[in-house]
């Protein structure tokens, strides 16, 4: 092939402009360097890319769909930065599971032009996603993960699943625990309790926490036990929780064991008069409406009573968020995590914003200026509250609600706060 | 194979090297008997202690669980004669039958939800069961019949190998159809009507009506399996072909014709499973049938595979073991949590049985071509 002189000149020669096209231009133009993690470069007439990384089939679906209507309503609200639009794609789902999330991280990384992400909706996705998102130098912004293993241990330690350029809204386990402990101990004055995880980060990271605050205020846990997920009968874990004699259960899991549970302690003698308790994982109407056996149920969650807070990069407060929310869906969110899920994509656009490099049309985002300013804020009013990033990605305003469904109806049972609790310092 | 015909059928090895190789072998196996025949009475002692020192669950709470226990098996018996009529005909697992028994819980839920709308469901519950029932075990039947006309007919004859692989495509092809006309979510069937709910006393002990319907029913599909098997024209022709095909055939039996009626015997058999899972657990998804169709295989095995009566008895001795296993013995051994290792117990139960005895408890019934 190569034998003609003339065709190995021409060879050569398009070997070399090959070369250098791909050599050149991946930095910008002259006055741009990227820093050591990259840069994103948007031309004239292209988008910003986001993702939005939630759990949207399955289930969970009813915790995950809020929160991606959510980062579309605001990037919507947000507009332009440097004039050029903002595209989400499709959202992508995270199945609230280890395996979806990293099927939809190598989605994510696969496409270079990507800046950040918002999610995942489930820690157990997150633990999974964030070794390649990390890698890969983009930043993930979650609006409901809330292990501890995610962040720290609010003491200076990083948690084991810990990755730079994480960052969440939404609170950490170790208040939510501290939380229930303090309201089944304090508030109903309860002794006992019995602990069911499902083997998940998020739901053995909220009972440990719950058990080191409820030993510590002077509690017993009777046993702390796991219904591994998608066990559909629960009779071996309710005799064995019955068989402790406690006198209340702490079951922070998801829908579909809460479910069985629920539907099945009827059958197990000794559960009448123990008073049961879930978390966010089954705050939704999917549960609270569709399960009659859940009525009497407390959960812990988010503080959702966000009054006049505005959000200063949209300038949207709840209310409005809500009806807007509510005229393009034509019904309410279905789990708390909306607004979390809103701060979110404004702080990723806030600081896409402030470190976007402009270069006439074209626009760079270094992105290890990204994660410098995302570790920075400060001070930054979003609809949940003041938000302040501490070191390792925590930002959300932790504030903790215990509400109990009374007659099944999801909108009076977030409203029925019972007791409220915000950590010290 | 077992150690013992490993060293019959070695005769070309010395003497020495042979004695060597039984030892060995048959010393591990006795081991792991000892083993677990020490671990399980320590742990059944440390709970009876626990018992009597007032700790762990009480006598009404043993005896609840012992009832869903049983109940659970039973149903596992039924999805498990399936399993061990067509390995007994065809001499293949097949792994679709897990999602005959979940399409007779999916189409029974859009029957039970009519009722549950039209108030047939808490009027007449027993009409209503019975058209479930009828509901579940129609559709199982023809999904039963139809994988073994399209997927299996055509792979007679070959490998055993190639239809058990088939039958693995056929279950993740019938997950995603299920999962593709039903959603993805669980689908709930309404609560039991109002007269199963309630506590039934049966000599002295309460029993909660919907597990002891459960119980009725699988007997009663019991005794009718039992009667055709043994007693009907056609379910000697079962047995014929089971014994050896090609006699069979020969004797002028269509064997076409009986492969299918085994298939539908099972798959209706799934649907009446499939009828106990909803009055037991009462949420189904396209998922739902792989766990209890793997379980339901293994029960097939315990009981020893090909046999009818091995199958039922598999299926009661599995549900106990995986639910009271790990409360009777691994709470007295002192394990924290051990709800959770309910699964873990019951393949567990598997092995144990087999190290015990390998051709299952029944012992098994091959055809044979598997015989030789």
């Amino acid at each position: 092939m190569f034998k003609n002189k003339s065709t190995r000149l021409v060879a050569a020669l398009s070997a070399l402009a090959l070369v250098v096209a791909a050599c050149g231009d991946g930095g910008g133009g002259e006055d741009f360097e990227a820093g050591e993690l990259g840069a994103v470069t948007v031309e004239s007439g292209e988008s910003i890319q986001i993702r939005s990384l939630q759990v949207l089939t399955g289930p969970d679906a009813t915790l995950g769909i809020p929160e991606d209507r959510a980062v579309r309503l605001a990037v919507a609200d947000y507009g332009q930065i440097h004039g050029h639009d903002v595209e989400v794609g499709t959202g992508l789902d995270d199945l609230c599971s280890a395996d979806g999330g990293q099927a939809a991280a190598q989605t994510i990384v696969a496409d270079d032009q990507v800046v950040g992400v918002i999610g995942t909706s489930c820690s157990g996705a997150a633990t999974a996603a964030m070794p390649l998102i990390s890698d890969d130098g983009m930043v993930m912004i979650s609006g409901s993960n809330t292990s501890p293993a995610l962040t720290s241990d609010l003491a200076g330690t990083a948690g084991s699943d810990y990755h730079e350029g994480y960052y969440r809204t939404a609170h950490n386990d170790l208040i939510q625990g501290a939380a229930a402990a303090n309201f089944m101990f304090g508030e109903l004055g309860l002794m006992n309790v019995a602990l069911i995880h499902d083997g998940d980060p998020y739901t053995q990271g909220l009972t440990t926490a719950f058990e080191n605050a409820f030993i510590e205020l002077g509690g017993t846990i009777t046993v702390h036990t796991s219904i591994p997920k998608g066990t559909t009968d629960a009779a071996g874990v309710l005799t064995e929780v019955a068989g402790s004699s406690p006198e209340g259960v702490f079951m922070p899991i998801f829908i579909a064991e809460a479910t069985a549970i629920a539907q099945q302690k009827g059958n197990v003698a000794g559960l009448e008069d123990v008073v049961f308790m879930g978390a966010d994982g089954i705050l939704s109407p999917a549960f609270i409406e569709d399960v009659p056996e859940s009525a009497g149920f407390y959960f812990s969650g988010p503080d959702v009573r966000f009054g006049e807070n505005t959000n200063e990069a949209t300038e949207v407060n709840a209310q409005e968020f809500l009806d807007a929310y509510e005229a393009e869906h034509n019904e309410a969110p279905t789990a708390p995590f909306w607004a979390h899920a809103y701060d979110a994509t404004t702080l990723l656009l806030q600081a896409v914003e402030s470190v976007a490099v402009v270069d006439g049309d074209t626009v760079h985002i270094d992105r290890q200026a990204l994660r410098d300013e995302l570790d920075s804020v400060s001070g930054f009013a979003g609809i949940i509250g003041t938000l302040n990033c501490d070191e390792f990605g925590d930002c959300g305003a932790a504030a903790i609600t215990v509400i109990q469904n009374t007659d099944n109806v999801y909108a009076n049972a977030t409203e029925n706060v019972v007791f409220s609790y915000v950590p010290e310092g | 194979m077992l150690p013992r015909q490993v060293a019959a059928n070695s005769t070309t090895t010395t003497s020495r090297t042979r004695r060597f190789r039984f030892n060995w072998v048959d010393g591990f196996l006795w081991f792991i008997r000892v083993a677990a025949i020490i671990t399980i009475v320590v742990g059944l002692t440390g709970t009876i202690q626990n018992f009597m020192a007032g700790q762990g669950p009480s006598v009404e709470q043993w005896r609840d669980l012992f009832v869903s226990s049983i109940s659970t098996g039973a149903m596992y018996g039924l999805v498990a004669l399936g399993y061990s009529m067509v390995y007994g005909v065809l001499g293949f697992i097949n792994f679709a039958h897990g999602e005959v028994f979940m399409a007779g819980i999916m189409v029974g839920w859009i029957a039970a939800t009519i009722m549950f709308q039209n108030g047939l469901w808490d009027g007449n519950p027993f009409l209503a069961l019975a058209i479930v029932l009828v509901v579940a075990m129609v559709t199982s039947t023809l999904i039963a019949v139809l994988t073994e006309k399209i997927a299996y007919r055509p792979l007679r004859g070959s490998p055993r190998l190639i239809p058990l692989i088939t039958s693995i495509g056929v279950s993740f092809f019938l997950q995603y159809a299920f999962a593709g006309l039903f959603g993805v979510g669980l689908q709930t069937y309404p609560p039991p009507p109002g007269i199963l709910s309630r506590d039934i006393n049966v000599f002295g002990v309460p029993i909660e009506g919907t597990k002891l319907l459960v119980i009725l029913v699988a007997i009663l599909a019991m005794i009718a399996l039992w009667y055709f098997v043994a007693k009907t024209k056609t379910g000697r022709a079962m047995r014929a072909v089971a014994e050896d095909k090609e006699i069979a055939g020969l004797m002028g039996i269509n064997v076409d014709r009986t492969i299918i009626t085994t298939f539908a015997v099972g798959g209706a058999m799934a649907g009446v499973g499939g009828l106990l899972w909803a009055l037991l657990f009462r949420n189904v998804q396209f998922i739902t049938g792989f766990l209890p169709g793997i379980k339901a295989f293994t029960a097939a095995v315990l009981g020893g595979i090909g046999n009818l009566p091995g199958a039922m008895l598999g299926g009661v001795l599995l549900g106990l073991f995986e639910g009271m296993g790990p409360l009777l013995v691994l709470d007295g051994l002192g394990i924290p949590a051990v709800s959770q290792l309910k699964d873990a117990v019951a393949f567990s139960a598997l092995i144990l049985v087999l190290v015990f005895r390998p051709s299952g408890l029944l012992g098994e019934r091959l055809g044979s071509e598997e015989r030789a």
